[in-house]
């Protein structure tokens, strides 16, 4: 019953949309005021819907209803709570409907938070996004439904994959999805302003604070994820440029883009057409990626073209929306006005800089990501394109990006002096430069190019650090003065520094853990010692465990400081799970300031030898950390008071009541 | 097992294959400088039953193999470039993870620096015709401007 209930909460939410995506925009043609105010109760009823369609999956996840198929595919009685809870997004059905609850969820809080702006662009906006629901709705119910029920219902599930039984799969993927689902607002508000044929600087100020959530979910998302593979995949890699990767980095590359152009927007009423077309392409790309992953398109050119009811009906979304939003922009576009002049030398020039390098950068992990692909498509010829073409080509786009960072906050709008810039970050250079000098000479072999980067990371921290100097006259009035300029200080320039200084880190992190990490692989019996860094690891025996739904072999590690000083213990583990007859690898994790020991263990042998790998990675812990930091920085200038208050309102109706004279 | 927690990241379950990580202790070469090259190259080198994973990452038994053909390349004298082209000679350029500039690859490693050109040509030529746009004085107020301008001024004095 509950499946059936959530299937046709579906079929309903379907109808809404349908209803939102149609009558705000008849309202809108005709000037009617009561269609276009249906937007918003529609909206919230959608969202309803969707939420009780959820639920009731999760209903049935929760108790273990196996006459549920996807229920059955991807669950197990014998599960913690907790990962039945999460395998309802653990597959395609159940993750797309977490798309759609998402989207909906972000067209609510529209409807409800949504009332700084014009009612006729809220109205379209809600269509909008009402159609991209529709569309996503349409996909689950027809190709993608997780409330189909087996005949005769089986007793046991088969049991979520077990490299998905973990914690990052109840924070990673929802956490993503509200990144890039929720650039759909932007992309709804784009598309709504192009409709009405009209763009000013106040649009870019309803639409930052959309923009700035869901990047910084995207922000902590991939970070999330990163962090994931980093612990589960034995090895501590923590980035690879698969294409799955990729197709969450692109809306990040273009959302942050947009973030930036939006501020030139706002501020000087400039690049109004480039900031429409940015919110276009971001949303665009997140679409792109959920073709990618869902449509089975990576696997296989050829396995897309077996079973193509999904991958085409998602193309068919991806042409429909990304296709029709271009062709209006198009048609619309050169009817803007541009506005804002400056000079290249500018607060809007180094803006301008920073969108050229993020959107080259998108477009060289797009073409990377998607070439290979289509050549094969095209021509049947298959080559492989994989990091090294990224480091080859995302490296030297980023890397100045990065360089001319701390100059932007420093200059002033329309016409900045780049000199008295470089002057005031000079202090920042010259730690950069110390750094860099220092690197350089403790290193022992190890790249070339990591000094180089460091005092890029110093440089672009010490930077966000000399912009809030700066700005509070830190050494130039009493201390003070400079604390109540600090608060008197506006949030955004704090999520400025923040965000910049965050990156940074992340920077300096990459570097460090890439460049100066170390590794040991060996073969080791009961007794062994094994040097790395400088710590003593022994190895002091093979014990097991069991666990809930699984059998653990841990091996039992002791880690000492090179002078015998005890530090602790490490315990990687072998887990296997019987209802797959998989097993996984746990590695052991020992936190050291930021920097991190990374044990894991490899099939015992016969005669009762384990092989480990054991790593020491440098300041690995920085790049999520940064991450975090973006994060923190994010939701200081989303607390802006400018933010949150939104446009004035003109004050007309009060004025008329005063008696002139 | 890399595949699979990568396809989570954009939440698509593939049936897993497993691995621990790939070089094992016992493919890896006494001489530490001809083993960093083998690591070097390894990262190189895709394991093509694998989804973009490298042979050093791979435990695919066909990783394995090449893992130890490029140590044995190595061992016998080759240069690391000898040893990418008896690999491609074997295995065809899908087995190269960064694909040599070619015609069919010209799009591929063309479009990141040509995008950047073309961008930087956009905005000079746009900060050119800005910088015309700012020298211009601004226009003036016409004659109905004018005339509101007064009203209002004398709207306000009179206030």
């Amino acid at each position: 019953m509950t499946a059936e209930l959530g299937h046709y909460a579906l079929m309903l939410a379907l109808g809404l949309a349908l209803i939102q995506g149609t009558m705000p925009i008849v309202g809108t043609r005709t000037n009617d005021a009561v269609l276009m105010s249906m937007a918003a109760p529609t909206a919230l009823a959608q969202f309803a819907f969707v939420a009780m369609a959820f639920a009731a999956l999760a209903i049935c996840y929760v108790t273990s209803d196996f006459s549920v198929l996807n229920v059955f595919e991807n669950s197990n009685s014998q599960m913690p709570f907790i990962y039945r809870l999460t395998s309802i997004w653990g597959n395609h059905e159940g993750s797309m409907m977490l798309w759609v609850l998402i989207l909906t969820f972000f067209g609510a809080l529209v409807a409800v938070f949504g009332n700084n702006g014009p009612i006729v662009l809220k109205a379209n906006a809600l269509a909008v996004q009402a159609w991209i629901a529709a569309a996503f709705h349409l996909f689950i119910l027809m190709t993608s439904n997780p409330f189909v029920r087996i005949p005769q219902a089986p007793f046991e599930g088969r049991d979520l994959n077990p490299i998905l039984q973990d914690p990052g799969l109840a924070f990673h993927p929802p956490l993503l999805y509200l990144g890039y689902v929720g650039f759909s607002i932007a992309f709804s508000f784009a598309i709504a302003a192009l409709l009405e044929g009209r763009i000013d600087a106040a649009w870019a100020r309803w639409v930052r604070p959309w923009v700035l959530g869901a990047w910084m979910c995207l922000t902590v998302g991939i970070a999330g994820g990163s962090y994931w593979a980093y612990y589960t995949l034995g090895w501590g890699g923590f980035w690879f440029w698969d294409p799955v990767e990729n197709a969450s980095l692109m809306p990040w590359l273009a959302g942050t883009a947009l973030l930036h152009s939006a501020v030139v927007m706002e501020k000087r009423g400039a690049l109004k057409i480039w900031t429409i077309l940015l919110a276009i392409l971001t949303f665009s790309l997140s679409l792109i990626g959920t073709f990618l992953v869902r449509s089975g398109v990576l696997t296989s050119v050829h396995t897309f073209a077996t079973d193509p009811m999904r991958g085409v009906f998602i193309l068919a979304i991806l042409v429909v929306f990304i296709g029709g939003a271009l062709a209006l922009y198009g048609w619309r576009a050169p009817m803007l006005k541009q506005g804002g002049l400056f000079a290249p030398i500018s607060r809007e020039g180094a803006l301008v800089f920073n969108n050229l390098f993020l959107t080259t950068a998108c477009a060289s992990v797009f073409i990377g990501t998607l070439y290979p692909l289509a050549l094969e498509a095209l021509s049947g010829e298959k080559i492989s394109v994989g990091p090294p073409f990224f480091n080859a080509t995302f490296g030297p786009l980023f890397i100045p990006l990065m360089v001319v960072m701390p100059f932007g906050p420093l200059m002033g709008w329309k016409r900045g002096d780049l000199l008295g810039a470089a002057q005031r970050l000079l202090a920042a250079a010259i730690l950069a430069a110390l750094a860099m000098t220092a690197a350089f000479a403790l290193e022992q072999g190890g790249p070339a190019l990591a000094p180089f980067g460091v005092g890029v990371a110093i440089f672009v921290m010490a930077g966000a650090i000399t912009d809030i100097a700066e700005r509070t006259l830190f050494l130039r009035v009493p201390l003070r003065a400079v604390w109540r300029r600090a608060i008197g200080l506006p949030r955004s320039a704090w999520g400025t520094a923040f965000a910049h200084f965050g990156l940074g880190m992340t920077l300096l992190g990459i570097v460090a853990a890439t460049a100066w990490g170390s590794e040991r692989i060996a073969e080791m019996k009961v007794g062994d010692n094994l040097d790395i860094a400088h710590y003593r690891v022994t190895f002091t025996g093979l014990f097991s465990r069991q666990g809930p739904n699984y059998h653990d072999v841990i091996g039992r590690f002791i880690v000492r400081r090179m002078n015998g000083d005890l530090i602790g213990v490490m315990e990687p583990s072998r887990r296997s799970f019987p209802t797959r007859n998989m097993t996984t690898t746990e590695a052991a994790l020992m936190t050291r300031g930021v920097s991190q020991l990374y044990l894991s263990l490899g099939d015992p042998t016969q005669t009762g030898n384990v092989a480990m790998r054991l790593y020491f990675k440098p300041l690995v812990l920085l790049i999520w950390l940064g991450a975090a930091i973006m994060f923190t920085g994010g939701a200081l200038s989303l607390s802006d008071r400018r933010l949150r208050v939104g446009a004035p309102q003109p004050a007309k109706a009060k004025a008329a009541l005063r008696p002139a004279g | 097992m890399r595949r699979v927690l990568l396809l989570v990241l954009g939440l698509v379950v593939l049936t897993p294959a497993f691995s621990w990580a790939a070089v094992q202790p016992d493919e890896m070469l006494r001489n530490p400088v001809l083993e960093a090259r083998a690591r070097g190259l390894s990262q190189q080198l895709r394991c093509m039953v694998c989804q973009n994973e490298s042979i050093d990452d791979s435990d695919a038994p066909l990783a394995h193999d090449l893992r130890v053909l490029v140590r044995e390349r190595l061992q016998a004298g080759d240069s690391d470039a000898q040893v990418l082209d008896f690999l491609v000679a074997r295995y065809g350029e899908f087995v190269l993870l960064k694909p040599r500039l070619s015609w069919r690859t010209a799009i591929l490693w063309g479009l990141p620096p040509g995008l950047l050109l073309i961008g930087t040509i956009l905005l000079v030529v746009a900060a050119a015709r800005r910088r015309g746009r700012m020298q211009e004085p601004a226009p003036g107020l016409t004659a109905e401007e004018q005339a509101r301008l007064q009203k209002i001024l004398a709207q306000s004095s009179g206030s």
